[in-house]
């Protein structure tokens, strides 16, 4: 088990250098270098001279790597031009913010996601479960940008109930942040929910069709208590890597949303940083929302790992 | 003894078509059970016995419901209960065992919580009384280590430990009847013979009233005293076991006893013709009128009623059952075949083959070898002449289709040689052999659901090999097809069918023609009638039979069914973990002298006979891998001499009947052990 889990996490190093290393020998082989792409027309002289200092560009490509790499593993991801500033101080704050509009998402869509599932499932074809999936159909099938102009107008601008944008800087404080993203929180959740939705529904409508299911009908279980021992535990271990997905995606920034609400989170300053041309930006997001898909997946296989009797003693057993 | 437990009245169940038709797959069912009772329900797969034994503990499955008639537990119809009543009854009254225990207790929750949660919900017991008596109900089911077994989860146990712990899960409310859907089906030969001598000993033990349902004849004999025959959903006999077993009167009964395929008879049981109808396409006439030799116009036009014979004690539904009476000494008969001609030259050799399923170590990839001193199949010779049929037996994991799959190239051997035709090496890698070779031998599955591509029509499927071997196309391809499709017994409009469209005994046949398509020496077939309805697999027997006297093929046929064997084997090889314990012509490894394992095999063998009870020799215990060092079966071999059976791999030893025989047991001792 100890030994599976080192495994794991020593994979998922060996894929976040790799990344690393194509972000780093990507921003290499396109003409010119960090500088001339940022400063463009006016790459010369002394402006040109202290970044080139700065990102210490006069040294050979390895040497840079090496330096770039332990810096990283300090913790340090080195200098945002745009921002004229650590890229640290430039991420802080937005990564605080997608932390925000992430777990509250969260928090509110995956439990909304996993009853209306096993609502639906539960009273398949029956008057609940073509309510709720016509919706959730419904919202599957809209995109994003449409869904979250469609707030806008009509929450925002027609109703007047909350603010269309999000309008606050970046390093607002939690509570201003509140106010302000509900809008985006229900854009978001409205897909998220809707296609984890079906999935437990499909999931739990399989269990159900179980033998294991009659078996413990006909053994004479109260309707709830298999519902609740004998269905819901098997149904719902193979959405939780559904669920890290998801997490994954949303701490990664959506960009979309973000987008639109103006949102000050990861996402947009993706977009951001890659029309600023800041290619350290670039450089550090690129592995940072790679050690986020790589760390949530990874806690989710170890979750499915301990949840599952049956791989459980198969690990132990080799 | 005459009290009736449970009642079955005129009962319908059907369900609605796509085109909003009502079509019933049980018909006016009416059946009584009585206290004490064991009742054997019997009938091909589609028969509607599963439906009924659910109905009877007033589950109807998804999709189904009940058209009329009722089912009367004590006198209460559960088909009206509210699902409170019947939580109930089920698990306390009526409990079930199901099918496939595998898949029947749920994965997540260990044993001991779910042979407590029917404790907790059926008895009074608090947890002590509760904790004891699980491991008493689990040392009853004969686990072994009743303590530890409880704290176990499902899938770490044999197949034979979880149907035991479906029957302790059973046993828990102390219900009046228990349900048996097919319990052992499934299971190895031992582990079967041991699962229902133990079901058995609770019969007796509890004075419980039983249902057991199968499509096993051999194992419904072991347990009923009454027995009820269905057919296309309906009852065609109902009796006394012995009655029903010895003297059918039902031409659909008899028919089913003559197809199955006995250890005392050599040969090849009698088939019947065509397949059960599905449900809803008959609307006139005796449901098994198109299969039945005793038809006549009347049974075309009118459907005859279940009929009350009383001197027979019996139920019967044939308008023409009279003629059936007193004719039961011809259920001992079977078809002889052509011996094969013993002169012939040898076309396969394995020598010293060994077959590994380790993984390769990086150096021995390198050095493209494999260094498994325990290898899963090992040491094995066997000459095999040409148009001989040879039948490679044993239990599940004895390395039966790891052999086969050798063979056909699928598998690399880790030592030894395959030889084809005037001792060539044929290459253990699938890529090196000729476009010939592989044309040569030819493989046929178990299972035909996986085998043919649901996506192409049986056209399809057959003209793959003609083109591929023989480059046909246009009129002359089509002409093969035909006349591939003759071979097996099929009409040429089966051309444009589906495999979706065909019944369970026509994709095997579908399968039988792809592999002769290719004109081979020789067909490998794995297990081909293990999935079959008794009637089918006597046909598809039959068929392949039919094809080798023609065409002169070799067969190596895999089967864990000995019986099956016996009628279409000329020599038998006896396999245990991988390794070869008896070789012979089959005549004589079914006469003893016999190893030890051959013994036990033949033992546990289930007859359609009330009057032969299988012989429960050695413990059912599955090995995980074979011993590393002498004789394969020392794990289980209920002849075991002492040490010299663990130390060294024992002797080959030649009877005089001409089976060689692999143990340390001298040949003339074994003989006179096993009188
Ligand atoms: N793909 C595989 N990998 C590892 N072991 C296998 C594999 N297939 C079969 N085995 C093992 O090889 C042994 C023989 O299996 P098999 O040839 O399928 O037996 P049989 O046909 O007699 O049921 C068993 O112990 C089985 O567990
Ligand atoms: S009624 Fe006629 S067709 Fe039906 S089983 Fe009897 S003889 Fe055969
Ligand atoms: S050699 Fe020994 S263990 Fe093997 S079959 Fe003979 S008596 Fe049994
Ligand atoms: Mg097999």
């Amino acid at each position: 088990m100890l030994l599976l889990i080192l495994k794991r996490i020593g994979l998922g190093l060996i894929t976040l250098f790799i990344v690393s290393l194509i972000t780093f020998v990507g921003v290499e082989v396109l003409p010119g270098d960090a500088c001339t792409t940022y400063l463009e027309r006016e790459a010369y002289g002394a402006a040109l001279d202290t970044c080139i200092k700065r990102l210490g560009l006069d040294v050979p490509a390895y040497e840079r790597y090496l330096d770039w790499a332990s810096n990283v593993i300090r913790g340090d991801f080195g200098y945002s031009l745009s921002g004229e500033m650590p890229i640290n101080e430039v991420l802080g704050p937005r990564v605080k913010n997608s932390l925000v509009l992430a777990s509250v998402s969260i928090l509110i869509g995956i439990p909304l996601a996993i009853v209306l599932g096993i609502i639906t499932a539960l009273w398949r074809d029956k008057l609940p479960d073509i309510m709720i999936s016509t919706i959730t159909i419904f919202s599957m099938t809209i995109p994003e940008f449409i869904s979250a102009t469609l707030l806008i107008l009509i929450v925002a601008i027609w109703l007047g109930w909350l603010p269309g944008i999000v309008i606050i800087p970046s390093d607002a404080t939690f509570y201003e942040l509140l106010s302000n993203i509900i809008l985006p929180v229900v854009a978001i959740s409205m897909i998220m929910t809707a296609h984890m939705a079906r999935m437990v529904r499909s999931s739990v409508i399989q269990v159900m069709a179980s033998d294991y299911v009659q078996m413990a009908i006909l053994k004479g279980v109260p309707y709830w208590k298999m519902v609740f021992r004998h269905v819901l535990p098997n149904a719902l271990l193979p959405a939780i890597n559904v669920v890290a997905l998801t997490i994954a995606w949303l701490l990664g920034g959506v960009v979309v949303t973000e987008v639109v609400f103006n949102y000050p989170g990861l996402g947009r300053l993706v977009i951001e940083s890659i029309s600023n041309r800041d290619l350290p930006v670039v450089q550090a997001l690129a592995i940072i929302l790679a050690s986020i898909y790589v760390g949530i997946n990874l806690i989710a296989d170890l979750m499915t790992l301990m949840l599952n009797p049956r791989l459980k003693s198969l690990q132990i057993r080799k | 003894m005459s009290e009736i437990i449970e009642s079955v009245k005129n009962l319908s169940i059907g369900f609605n078509s796509q085109k909003g038709k009502q079509i019933s797959i049980l018909r006016n069912v009416s059946t009584n059970i009585k206290k004490g009772e064991t009742v054997g329900i019997v009938g091909e797969s589609g028969s509607g016995k599963s439906t009924l034994a659910l109905a009877m503990m007033g589950y109807i499955k998804q999709g189904l419901f009940p058209l009329k008639g009722e089912c009367l537990f004590k006198s209460e119809d559960l088909l009206k209960m509210s699902s409170r009543q019947l939580e109930k009854i089920r698990g306390r009254k009526i409990a079930m065992i199901p099918q496939n225990a595998g898949q029947a207790l749920t994965p997540n929750l260990k044993i001991g919580y779910q042979i407590d949660e029917a404790l907790k919900l059926h008895t009074d017991l608090n947890k002590r009384e509760r904790d004891k008596k699980i491991s008493e109900l689990l040392n009853k089911v004969r686990l072994p280590s009743p303590e530890t077994m409880a704290f176990r989860y499902p899938h770490e146990l044999s197949g034979g430990q979880q149907q035991r712990v479906a029957v302790a899960m059973a046993l828990a409310g102390k219900p009046d009847l228990l349900l048996l859907d097919e319990p052992t089906t499934g299971l190895d030969v031992t582990t079967q013979a041991h699962v229902l001598e133990l079901l058995r000993f609770i019969a007796k033990d509890t004075g419980t009233s039983m249902i057991y349902v199968s499509h096993d004849l051999g194992a419904i004999a072991q347990v009923s005293d009454r027995i009820v025959v269905m057919y296309a959903g309906e009852i065609v006999l109902e009796g006394p076991a012995r009655k029903i077993l010895k003297e059918p009167i039902h031409p659909y009964t008899y028919g089913l006893l003559k197809s199955i395929p006995k250890l005392s008879l050599a040969g090849l049981p009698a088939s019947m013709p065509g397949s059960q109808p599905q449900p809803g396409s008959i609307n006139e006439g005796c449901s098994f009128y198109d299969r039945c030799n005793l038809a006549t116009d009347n049974c075309k036009k009118n459907s005859p009623d279940l009929e009350h014979i009383k001197e027979l004690d019996t139920n019967v539904r044939c308008f023409n059952y009279k003629e059936l009476i007193n004719q039961n000494n011809n259920l001992q008969t079977s078809i002889t075949k052509k011996s094969n001609n013993s002169e012939a030259n040898e076309v396969l050799k394995l020598k010293d083959v060994s077959i590994s399923y380790a993984k390769q170590k990086f150096f021995d990839q390198l050095l493209n070898k494999i260094s498994d001193q325990n290898p899963t199949v090992k040491d094995i010779n066997i000459d095999i002449k040409k148009g001989e049929t040879i039948a490679l037996v044993g239990e599940s994991g004895s390395g039966k289709s790891t052999i086969l799959k050798s063979i056909a190239g699928l598998l690399k051997t880790k030592d030894g040689q395959i030889k084809f035709e005037n001792d060539r090496i044929l290459s253990s890698d699938l890529k090196m052999r000729n476009p010939n070779d592989l044309r040569a031998i030819q493989l046929i599955f178990q299972n035909p659901d996986e085998s043919l591509n649901p996506n192409h029509t049986v056209e399809q499927i057959l003209s793959q090999p003609l083109k591929l071997y023989f480059n046909l196309s246009g009129e002359e391809l089509k002409k093969n097809i035909i006349d591939l499709l003759k071979k097996v017994r099929l009409g040429e409009f089966y051309m444009s069918r589906y495999p979706r469209q065909l019944s369970g005994g026509e994709k095997q046949r579908v399968a039988v023609a792809r592999a002769f398509a290719a004109k081979p020496d020789i067909i490998l077939c794995d297990e081909v009638t293990s999935a079959l309805d008794v009637s089918v697999q006597a046909a598809v027997l039959n068929l392949l039979q039919q094809l080798k006297e023609d065409l002169g093929t070799t067969y190596v046929f895999v089967s864990h069914d000995l019986a099956v064997v016996r009628a279409i084997s000329d020599r038998v090889a006896v396999l245990y973990q991988g390794r070869l314990c008896e070789i012979g012509p089959s005549q004589n490894v079914y006469k003893f002298p016999s190893h030890p394992y051959t013994e036990v095999l033949l033992g546990a063998v289930l007859e359609p006979d009330p009057d032969i009870k299988p012989k429960l020799v050695a413990e059912d215990i599955v090995e995980e891998k074979p011993p590393e060092k002498g004789c394969s079966f020392q794990g289980r071999c209920p002849r075991k001499i002492g040490d010299i059976c663990n130390s060294k791999v024992p002797p080959w030893q030649i009877g005089e009947n001409g089976n060689a025989i692999r143990c340390h047991i001298n040949i003339e001792e074994l003989a006179s052990l096993q009188q």
